[in-house]
């Protein structure tokens, strides 16, 4: 019996070899999220009556829409070779500031959201700058950056939430509104939208093409006729505007503001983007892959609720997953060395 | 006849479908140097990747003094007593040279004795007249590549071993170390240690080896003493097939017309490229030459005597002091390497790994990067367009390969500077610089390229050929800059174009010269 199980192996070694070749690295990640999702899919539909309900996959939805939008600025900056700390940071001080905007100084809530998506480009500029001017390390830039942007949530909130129940209905439809009678909520279309849009264009883009030329080998890129500084400065800035976006979906969805809002999104959108193929070395990742990183955590989530199994323990299988995921990756790709 | 101090028998490797070794065998006496030859993917590497342990072989056996050992790592082969002085510098940047050296001695739970692993370091350094450059304290980032390189053989050395696989050691050395390289081999024969040997470079292997084993597709063609088998016997037993014309025939014969270059003076062909006065303080000074349309200009001098900083600084990628630069006679100025790229002028780094490739990358992405626009509308790029423009240069440049969408580091150090090579092409270049062209590839990949800068050059391009190995510059080149210490010392052409005033130039002053005359001794 063992043998065969081994000889049944072999051909799909034998692929599995031939689609890294072809640099099908990717699609092969992608592929197995998929495959992970749909089991653990089975598996709940036979496990809970509440699991196939729209209800639930609405819910599921939700809980990732907004949070997503950081999930795709991360892995862009995954791509380039960096990483973005900062973006929980943004997301919150954002929301922090839009909000005091509107709430203490009557400020036109559609003009407040368009200086918070100014915000959050100003931030991203001043993480460039130290990256690509100062030369520090994106890691140790971005940390710095996100213990000033809590700071000055904090500041600003005096560590309060902001209550924001008096926004126009307009402005929460973009959170909290349905399309129509369909029943499906506006955000969930809207993060569908960004996602397909931005994954063609990582696909297709030249601008998106050179964050990939600049993660897989920045020297290269140098020597390709690259400007590697504006490519990264535009990725930090691109990444503050979508980690901005975010923050304001969050307070049309919440109808609040707080400083301790984001406090889990770095690393769960650092996890997503892993597990869905980004390399912390830069170079790879799609958009894609990652929302399906993403997802996959918010089912796991969805199921261990069902189950009835602790809040606690949901951190210990999420970190489970990102360390089985990756390390299977790493020994496939030992293997075709 | 000694009894072999290493022998290999029948070593076989796959990696996937490749066949990399195929029944291999070797037998290394004490006290000689064998080498071993073959092109690229030739399996030389991975044969000394199997006896240093860092490749475990599917079938075949292994003796050291007689007795059959099996490696199982690196570390293993250096308990052994297999030193593996490696292609590529693999040091830890940050810390210094003598911890480097040290590495593998560094271990268990004590302290480290640092004065006296420094101590040590210093005498080996000595030995091996790092030219007292080399602080055992330096960290090694610090270093040079030649210097690095000098490192890794030093650590190598510091190891008591029986023997010794050396896998293209000089390939990143200059003249002067190189020449200490090969007294320190002859130390380590006398003491009756083993060595084998790998090089691009025939030359060294006639002036060091004393046994030579062929190999070609994973298999062993043969194995012979050096001094029986002739330069171009051996390099047709590793291609498998004649070469008889590994240099192109020059442009005086065929472009310029005998006559009129033979006289000197300045040549009737039109300049493409005008360099005066360009000067980048700490690095060059004053270089002043022109390229003429037709020709190949050759740059020869010393590894760090400028050559690499003023085409770099040619092409925008570092900033000149002052000097000018005329392309086709209108003045450039280009404040980035885009703005050259853009005036059509390139240049292919010496660093392939480092900083040409993208090694995760497909071959059709790093051909197509340098001007997306061309497999681009509104600013997406179009898949087929892309790889069309890939499997045009690689059938062109024949680039041995399953598909474009394949990463370039699937492909051997030939076809990977092909595929470089390609994408500076791509471009519609008017001018290119090539820096160490031909570095670490075979004779065949070597002979192609040769023929492609000529035919270049016919086609009106203006090339440029930075080369540290003597032989290609005086085969390819029409005429010869030589730089010293960040100054063009002369401009060769003709018949003065032979290693003997190339050296002369290139390793003395101009006092030294005027002194020494014509007789100085290299």
């Amino acid at each position: 019996m063992n043998a065969s199980t081994i000889k049944g192996a072999a051909p799909a070694d034998a692929k599995r070899g031939r689609a890294g070749r072809l640099g099908g690295k990717g699609g092969f990640r992608e592929g197995t999220t998929i495959l992970v999702i749909l089991g653990l899919g089975l598996i709940m539909t036979f496990l809970s009556p509440y699991f196939l309900t729209v209800e639930n996959f609405r819910t599921m939805f939700m809980s990732f829409a907004i949070n997503g939008m950081v999930v795709i600025a991360m892995t862009l900056a995954l791509i380039s070779g960096g990483i973005d700390l900062s973006v929980g940071a943004v997301m919150a001080l954002v929301g922090i500031v839009v909000g005091t905007l509107f709430l203490n100084l009557h400020m036109n809530i559609w003009l407040a959201a368009a200086i918070g998506i100014g915000l959050g480009l100003l931030i991203g500029a001043i993480n460039g700058l130290f990256i690509t001017r100062i030369g520090l390390s994106p890691f140790i830039t971005t940390l710095g950056m996100m213990q000033v942007g809590y700071g000055v949530a904090s500041v600003v909130s005096q560590g309060m939430p902001l209550p924001l129940q008096s926004l126009p209905d307009a402005f929460k439809f973009i959170g909290r509104g349905m399309i129509g009678s369909t029943g499906m909520p506006f955000v969930i279309l809207l993060f569908l939208v960004v996602v397909f849009v931005f994954d063609f264009l990582s696909r297709r883009a030249t601008i998106i093409r050179k964050i990939y030329y600049v993660g897989s080998n920045e020297k290269s890129a140098r020597f390709s006729g690259i400007n590697v500084n504006k490519v990264r400065m535009g990725v930090y800035m691109l990444v503050g505007a979508l980690a901005a976006f975010a923050g304001i979906l969050s307070i049309a969805r919440f109808n609040s503001a707080t400083n301790t809002l984001a406090t889990t999104v770095n690393m769960d959108a650092i996890s997503a983007a892993v597990i869905g193929g980004a390399s912390l070395n830069g170079g790879e990742g799609t958009i894609f892959g990652s929302v399906l990183g993403i997802a996959l955590l918010a089912l796991i989530q969805t199921s261990l609720n069902l189950m009835d199994v602790g809040p606690y323990w949901q951190s210990l299988v999420t970190g489970l997953v990102l360390l089985v995921a990756v390390s299977l990756d790493f020994l496939s790709h030992r293997k075709t060395r | 006849m000694a009894n072999p101090i290493l022998e290999v028998r029948g070593i076989r490797k796959r990696f996937f479908a490749t066949q990399a070794l195929d029944g291999v065998s070797i037998c290394v006496e004490p006290g000689t140097v064998h080498a071993v030859v073959g092109e690229n993917g030739a399996g030389k590497s991975t044969l000394m990747n199997v006896i240093g342990g860092v490749y475990q072989t599917d079938e075949g056996e292994i003796y050291l003094e007689g007795e059959k050992v099996s490696v199982r790592s690196p570390n293993d082969a250096l308990q052994l007593g297999i030193g593996f002085v490696h292609q590529e510098i693999a040091l830890c940047q940050h810390i210094s040279v003598a911890e480097n050296i040290f590495m593998p001695a560094i271990r268990g739970a004590g302290l480290v004795d640092f004065k006296g692993i420094f101590a040590k370091t210093a005498k080996l350094l000595a030995d091996f007249e790092a030219h007292s450059r080399i602080d055992p304290h330096q960290k090694v980032r610090d270093l040079s590549i030649s210097q690095q390189q000098v490192i890794e053989i030093v650590k190598a050395l510091s190891v008591n071993c029986k023997v010794i696989i050396f896998d293209e050691p000089t390939a990143a050395l200059t003249e002067s170390e190189t020449e200490v390289l090969f007294r320190i081999i002859g130390t380590l024969k006398k003491k009756g240690i083993g060595i084998l040997y790998i090089s691009h470079r025939l030359a060294e292997i006639y002036r060091v080896a004393d046994m030579v084993t062929i190999l070609r597709d994973g298999r062993l063609i043969e194995t012979r003493a050096v001094a029986d088998i002739t330069q171009v016997e051996l390099v047709n037993r590793m291609v498998g097939r004649d070469l008889k014309d590994i240099y192109p025939a020059k442009a005086v014969a065929s472009a310029m017309g005998c006559g009129a270059a033979a006289t000197a003076g300045p040549a009737t062909a039109e300049p493409i490229l005008e360099v005066s006065g360009l000067t980048r303080k700490g690095e060059f000074e004053d270089v002043s030459f022109s390229l003429r349309r037709g020709e190949i200009l050759g740059f020869a001098g010393l590894v760090g005597s400028g050559r690499t900083e003023v085409a770099r600084a040619i092409c925008g990628l570092s900033r000149k002091d002052s000097g000018r630069v005329s392309l086709l006679g209108e003045e450039i100025e280009p404040r980035e390497y885009r703005d050259a790229i853009a005036k059509g002028l390139v240049y292919l780094t010496e660093n392939r790994a480092l900083e040409g490739l993208f090694l995760d990358l497909s071959i059709a992405k790093n051909i197509s990067v340098m001007d997306l626009s061309r497999v681009a509308s509104v600013g997406l790029i179009q898949a087929k367009a892309e790889s069309g423009l890939a499997e045009k240069y690689s059938s062109e440049m024949q680039i041995k390969l399953a598909s474009v969408g394949q990463k370039a580091n699937s492909l051997s150090g030939g076809n990977q500077q092909k595929v470089l090579i390609s994408k500076l092409l791509s471009v519609a270049p008017k001018v290119v610089i090539m820096d160490e062209p031909t570095r670490g590839i075979d004779i065949g990949s070597k002979a192609q390229i040769y023929h492609l800068l000529r035919k270049l050059a016919s086609e009106g391009i203006g090339v440029i050929m930075i080369s540290s190995e003597l032989p290609e510059v005086i085969g390819v080149c029409d005429r010869v800059a030589v730089m010293y210490e960040g100054r063009i010392c002369g401009i060769l052409e003709g018949a003065d174009v032979n290693e003997r005033s190339i050296i002369q130039m290139a390793c003395l002053s101009s006092e030294e010269r005027e002194t020494e005359g014509t007789g100085a001794a290299v």
